[in-house]
């Protein structure tokens, strides 16, 4: 997390330190006060100087209000460097996170990267704020207490002695035990979670199956548990504040006591003794501060080390030094694809996941991909926009390898449809436009139109402006594969992706959209990963993968002549009459 | 005590501190509750800004605000009706510890006195009474220094008496660790009474959700209702754990604290309580600003964190169509703005500490400086002057707890109002009083004249007629969306029909318990649900009595058995949360195998099988064929071979039934499912010949 501060608190060198000077005056001046206050004891209130009492009260105003200025005017600064900090570091993780290939962005995971980059920060960014605004003056605090301490009476001061380690046994005490109880408490809040979470998904299941009395044990079992532990946690706390009373009153008893034995001495004057008691006060309220705000370091470290990870990561794809440009539309250019003994293998992973993977598609056909779950279908198809890059071999664009474009070149190449179809909030109209911002409303109905989707989108209020919500929760999960289909259509790509995606379609709306696909994209080079083999029967030429391997390559009616695999995958949808 | 710094917000934070820390597991984009795990998660966090250091917490609201406030008020504070004795006694407990601890300073002054008394007597000749002393005085022309020593009792010569501080503050410690001893007994009890008020309730709502009909979880995001029962709860949890006590004794304290203010010196208690309302007036102030800046705060993160959540789930999307610069753009804009709420509510919120210090001083110098003269005028003893200082500190301090505890009462009714939401909700119809108990069924079904809406002016199901006879199979199609699941969620009575009748073996379902009505089903979803468990007990689950041979049996007859065993811990393998460690389609073999064991007479079965591999979708449709034997079965079905074999093929439609036969018939009647038939499978057929 050091290294996290030291990059990113860099730029605030200068109001840090001025921070650090107005905490000092903070410290001075709050140390001041109970000394004037000594003072009008001493030298006004014993000997009848009234003058002197209102003099000082002067100065005591004067020492307040720069109290009061200095304090805010850290706050200030103190917030603003804070939240400075916290702004700085969610851009450089942004832009990091952005620069990621799928490999890094598995390597942490999306959930987890987008809480680095909005808790973890809060976390740390608080944590900055309350240290330049509280936690600074503490140390201060104490030692300048202990030094005032001492001019009053030094005998006395060791008292603090015995004070300090009474207090640092029952924090410690008390704090020690909770620390591990609020981590357990948390683990049982997240196990009620988990219960109810699947009593609620589960509903159907639970009722069909008349569960519901074992479902309330289950419950009841996680709600006893968690109860048991946060009355634990709630009666350790019901202990700390009046055990930290009990200290501070006893401090100022002992105080009482043994200053009452020096003064009788003669060796302290009357005054003295309140000033005193007031700066034993203020030191143990600085070690109680400290000590609280020093039980949020550990997380916020941890939330810091979270974040460092992230940003010294380097993105393992990367544009090339020296792109090649691909030769401009009337250039000749035609859009083949070409794997050329294609390997890749996850890192560190024994086995590939494809290998010797070698095939070519031309424009105005379509390749279909088939095999079983795992055989690498979509693996192979996402190498195609490098969201991994092969671990040999080469993919090649018109003879170029697409590791000598510039990405932005190659994705402009492709139209993608994911398998699971993400859509972004917004408007259907802003979803469609995602690839081409320049489509007129016509290109979008045509779009619409070729995806299947132009009548549930024409009976829509709003028409192109109907609203989608985040990740397109509110259309059904074949709208939204049709959207999806369409806004890669809108992009008009030279080169089509479908990563399985008329799963969620019915068959005759399945048929229909491929119908026209083949009408509207004649030209295109077309990749479809798919389960059903309806939808890849009249393909140009079906691979069969097979455990990352092609396991057959050539027509429907080629591959069930040749190909076992292929057979079994083909009568395992349809019946043997349905295929004969 | 001098606190410069409110420790009761100190206290407060402990229990704030660890929940909201986990509540940051981003939803992901798929799930339906995601704008509410969102809020979830917003709350989380917003418990986590009553961090350290940001003055009094309660006064960083959570925005929530009630709607009815005293309403859900009273209905809060009624559950802490069973333990009202419990409460009583800590009432009790925290007036006497709150008046002894009010009473220490005030000791602690006469300690002071009897110190300073010492001193001065000390410099006095020893033999010498005190009207010598005060004659000697005026004849020096000292009036006031004579004055002071009026309100002394001296004693020339003598010094400190040691002794009699020793006792006094004997008793003054002992006081003080009565006091303490007091106030932990009473957090004590509280915290058994919160924590029973929250079981209970949590209690409450899980029985309660178990009463509703499904149209509620139809209609309420699955995540929403999930934090009522956590983040609410937990919330109020919270707050009553703070409140209660804090309430109790920021009162007593109030009261007893300027009690004895008085009772010193009224023109100094005076000075104090004027700080009061100006106190009060800044914070309002303030916090007013602050909570606005601080509900843009929360706002702006939701936005951003809504912006990042999307462009890092569609990380590939982005990239591949070339939106970088435009989601980095939106995210700088965004980010800048939250940038600028983040710091004005933290200036803000941060101002209202060293504002609240500086009215602390200014009335500290003025009762130093009063008080300093009223002590040279001999109107005080030195004692008194001290002990009000430690009075006015403390005075200060429960002040801003009734302050903070007013805000963090908002957020807590809020919360109760959710959960009392849920709680207030209509229940299903409750099961009849004499119900009639199939022992065992044949399967024999008949549904009479049904009518059923979902929504009271859309016609669904009209007048359905449709008599199946025991061991058929009738098969329900239909295009995506045509509502295939609710005639099932009608013959499990998960609704209720609006008109005409279903029974089983001539008995109407409503006569039945759904329990006992439900035993007689079996059921296998294309959503195929396990529970957090190992799969043995995930197999056994419709048979709490199962032996293991049954178990096996169940598993070898749903193909199951041989997966299993390729597990390293085979049937003792836990399944996790989202069951990453085993395939959508082992899933659903899984069920099927639960569905075996139960042994049900009637069969609901969703062939669906969407994401299945091939090898898995054999063994798939094998069982399903197994389960199928001999038991009346309705089918959601996809395949063109079970479509073909049912004994009726119902056609839906947009929510309808529209058409009803065979297979034959359909066709021969050439409507809709004559149309389906061929745009679905013809295509297929022909190009594979």
């Amino acid at each position: 997390m050091n290294k996290l501060l030291l990059t990113y608190l860099k730029p605030y060198r200068k109001e840090l330190l001025l921070v650090v000077a107005l905490v000092l005056v903070q410290t001075f001046a709050n140390l001041f006060l109970p000394d004037l206050n000594a003072r009008i004891i001493n030298n006004g209130v014993v000997t009848g100087n009234t003058g002197y009492i209102l003099r000082t009260g002067g100065y005591m105003l004067g020492v307040a209000f720069v109290l009061g200025a200095a304090s805010i005017a850290a706050v200030y600064l103190g917030s603003k460097i804070a939240m400075a900090f916290g702004r700085d570091a969610r851009s450089a993780l942004f832009r990091k996170v952005e620069s990621f290939s799928q490999r890094e962005i598995n390597k942490f995971g999306t959930p987890s990267l987008i809480t680095r980059n909005t808790n973890d920060v809060q976390q740390v960014q608080m944590m900055v704020a309350v240290s330049l605004t509280v936690m600074l003056g503490a140390p201060l605090m104490i030692v300048g207490g202990i030094v005032m301490a001492l001019r009053q009476d030094v005998p006395l001061t060791l008292s603090l002695a015995v004070i300090l380690p009474v207090m640092g046994a029952v924090l410690y005490g008390i704090g020690g035990r909770a620390i591990p109880l609020f981590r357990s408490m948390q683990t049982k809040i997240d196990r009620i979670n988990q219960v109810m979470r699947e009593t609620l998904s589960g509903i159907r299941v639970i009722r069909a199956f008349a569960r519901t009395e074992q479902e309330h044990a289950r419950f009841d079992e996680a709600n006893l548990d968690l109860t048991d532990t946060g009355l634990r946690v709630q009666r350790l706390f019901a202990l700390m504040l009046p055990a930290l009373m009990l200290v501070f009153n006893f401090s100022s008893v002992a105080i009482m006591y043994f200053g009452g034995q020096r003064i009788a001495g003669g060796h302290m004057q009357v005054g003295n003794l309140t000033a005193f008691v007031t700066y034993v006060m203020q030191i143990l309220m600085s070690v109680l501060m400290a000590t609280m705000l020093a039980m949020m370091v550990p997380r916020a470290a941890a939330c810091g080390d979270r974040i460092q990870q992230v940003l010294e990561v380097e993105p393992s794809i990367s544009d090339p030094m020296k792109p090649v440009f691909l030769a401009g539309l009337d250039g000749g250019r035609r859009g083949v694809v070409e794997f050329k003994n294609v390997e890749f293998r996850y890192p560190g992973a024994q086995d590939p996941v494809l290998s010797g993977i070698s095939f070519t598609m031309y424009p105005g056909q379509t390749t279909a991909v088939v095999g079983s779950t795992g055989s690498g279908k979509s693996t192979l198809i996402s190498l195609i926009p490098r969201f991994y890059d092969v671990t040999s071999g080469s993919i090649e664009i018109d003879g170029i390898d697409i590791r000598d474009l510039q990405r932005d070149e190659l994705w402009k190449e492709i139209g993608f449809v994911p398998q699971k179809a993400f859509l972004f909030s917004g408007t259907v109209a802003s979803n469609l436009r995602f690839g081409s911002e320049e489509a007129t409303d016509d290109d979008l109905w045509a779009a619409l139109a070729i995806a299947q989707a132009h009548d549930f989108v024409s009976e829509t209020e709003e028409q192109l402006e109907a609203p989608i919500a985040q990740g397109g929760t509110n259309v059904s999960g074949g709208q939204r594969q049709r959207l999806a289909i369409a806004r890669a259509l809108v992009k008009r790509a030279p080169i089509y992706v479908f990563d399985d995606s008329f799963s969620a379609l019915d068959f005759r709306t399945d048929s229909l959209l491929r119908a026209a696909l083949k009408r509207e994209v004649a030209d295109a080079t077309v990749i479809i990963v798919a389960q059903r083999v309806s939808t890849i029967l009249h393909a140009d030429q079906i691979i069969v993968l097979e455990r990352g391997t092609i396991a057959g390559l050539g027509t429907h009616q080629e591959l069930m002549n040749t190909s076992d695999t292929y057979r079994e995958i083909v009568y395992s949808q349809l019946s043997e009459d349905e295929v004969a | 005590m001098s606190d410069q710094y409110p420790p009761s917000s100190e206290n407060r934070r402990g229990g704030d501190e660890a929940p909201g820390a986990s509540q940051t597991g981003a939803a992901s984009a798929g799930d339906p509750g995601a704008s509410t795990s969102q809020r979830g998660a917003l709350r989380g966090r917003q418990q986590q800004q009553h961090g350290p250091g940001l003055g009094p917490p309660g006064l960083i609201g959570t925005g929530d605000k009630p709607k009815n406030f005293r309403t859900s008020f009273n209905r809060l504070v009624g559950r802490l009706r069973p333990d009202a004795f419990r409460i009583g006694i800590v009432t009790f407990l925290a007036v006497v510890s709150v008046a002894m601890a009010v009473s220490g300073p005030k000791l602690l002054g006469r300690a002071m006195n009897i110190v300073f008394e010492g001193f001065i007597n000390k410099k006095l000749p020893v033999g010498v009474t005190k009207e010598q002393v005060i004659a000697g005085l005026k004849a020096q022309g000292d009036t006031k220094l004579a004055n002071m020593f009026s309100g002394l009792k001296l004693n020339p010569g003598h010094g400190i008496d040691m002794a009699a501080l020793g006792k006094l503050l004997l008793v003054v410690a002992a006081i003080y660790l009565l006091s303490s001893l007091f106030a932990w007994v009473q957090g004590y009890i509280m915290a058994g009474v919160v924590q029973r008020v929250v079981y209970r309730l949590r209690r409450e709502v899980d029985f309660k959700l178990a009463r509703l009909p499904l149209k509620y979880f139809d209609d309420h995001p699955r995540g929403d209702i999930l934090s009522r029962v956590t983040n609410d709860i937990d919330n109020i949890q919270q707050t009553l754990q703070q409140t209660l006590t804090q309430i109790i004794t920021a009162a007593l304290t109030l009261l007893g604290v300027l009690g004895m203010m008085f009772w010193i010196s009224q023109i100094l208690a005076a000075i104090s309580v004027v700080t009061i309302p100006l106190s009060i007036a800044v914070t309002m102030m303030i916090a007013k600003r602050s909570q606005k800046q601080f509900g843009l705060q929360w706002q702006r993160t939701g936005s951003l964190n809504g912006h990042v959540e999307e462009m890092y789930s569609g990380h590939n999307i982005v990239k591949v169509f070339g939106r970088q610069k435009e989601a980095i753009a939106k995210f700088d804009e965004g980010n800048d703005q939250l940038y600028k709420a983040s710091f004005k509510a933290q200036f803000i919120s941060g101002i209202i500490m060293p504002t609240m210090m500086f009215i602390g001083n200014l009335n500290y110098v003025a009762i130093c400086v009063v008080g300093g003269l009223r002590v040279a005028t001999g109107a005080l003893s030195l004692g008194d002057v001290t002990a009000f200082i430690q009075y006015s500190r403390q005075f200060m301090q429960p002040i801003t707890q009734v302050a903070s505890v007013a805000n963090v009462l908002q957020s807590a009714v809020a919360s109760a109002e959710r959960v009392f939401e849920l709680l207030d909700e209509a229940e299903e119809v409750p099961d009849p009083a004499q119900p009639v108990v199939l022992r065992k069924a044949t399967g024999q079904i008949s549904l009479k004249d049904v009518s059923f809406r979902y929504l009271p002016d859309v016609p669904l199901i009209e007048d359905l007629n449709l008599e199946v006879q025991p061991g058929q199979t009738v098969a329900i199609v239909g295009p995506t969306g045509a509502g295939k699941t609710t005639l099932v969620n009608l013959l499990m009575r998960f609704y209720e029909i609006d008109r005409g009748s279903i029974s089983i073996d001539g008995t109407d379902t409503r006569k039945m318990t759904r329990d006992d009505l439900r035993h007689l089903f079996g059921m296998v979803l294309q959503d195929a649900w396990l529970f957090g468990g190992t799969i043995r007990e995930n197999i056994a689950y419709g048979k709490d009595d199962a032996t293991w041979e049954e178990i096996l049996t169940a598993s070898e007859a749903a193909h199951v058995d041989h997966f299993v065993r390729t597990l390293p811990e085979g049937y003792d393998t836990r399944l996790d949360d989202d069951s990453t460690n085993i395939s959508q389609g082992e899933r659903q073999l899984l069920t099927i195998a639960r569905a075996f064991l139960a042994d049900p007479e009637i069969l609901i079965l969703d062939e669906a099988t969407s994401s299945v591999d091939t090898r898995t979708e054999v063994l798939i449709q094998r069982a399903m064929n197994k389960l199928l034997r001999g038991r009346t079965s309705f089918v959601i079905a996809h395949r063109l071979s079970t479509i073909r074999d049912a004994d009726v093929i119902l056609v839906m439609n947009e929510g309808r039934i529209i058409e009803q036969g065979t297979h034959k018939e359909l066709l021969a009647a050439r409507g809709f499912y004559y149309d389906l038939y061929n745009s679905q499978f013809a295509e297929a057929l022909v190009e594979a010949s």
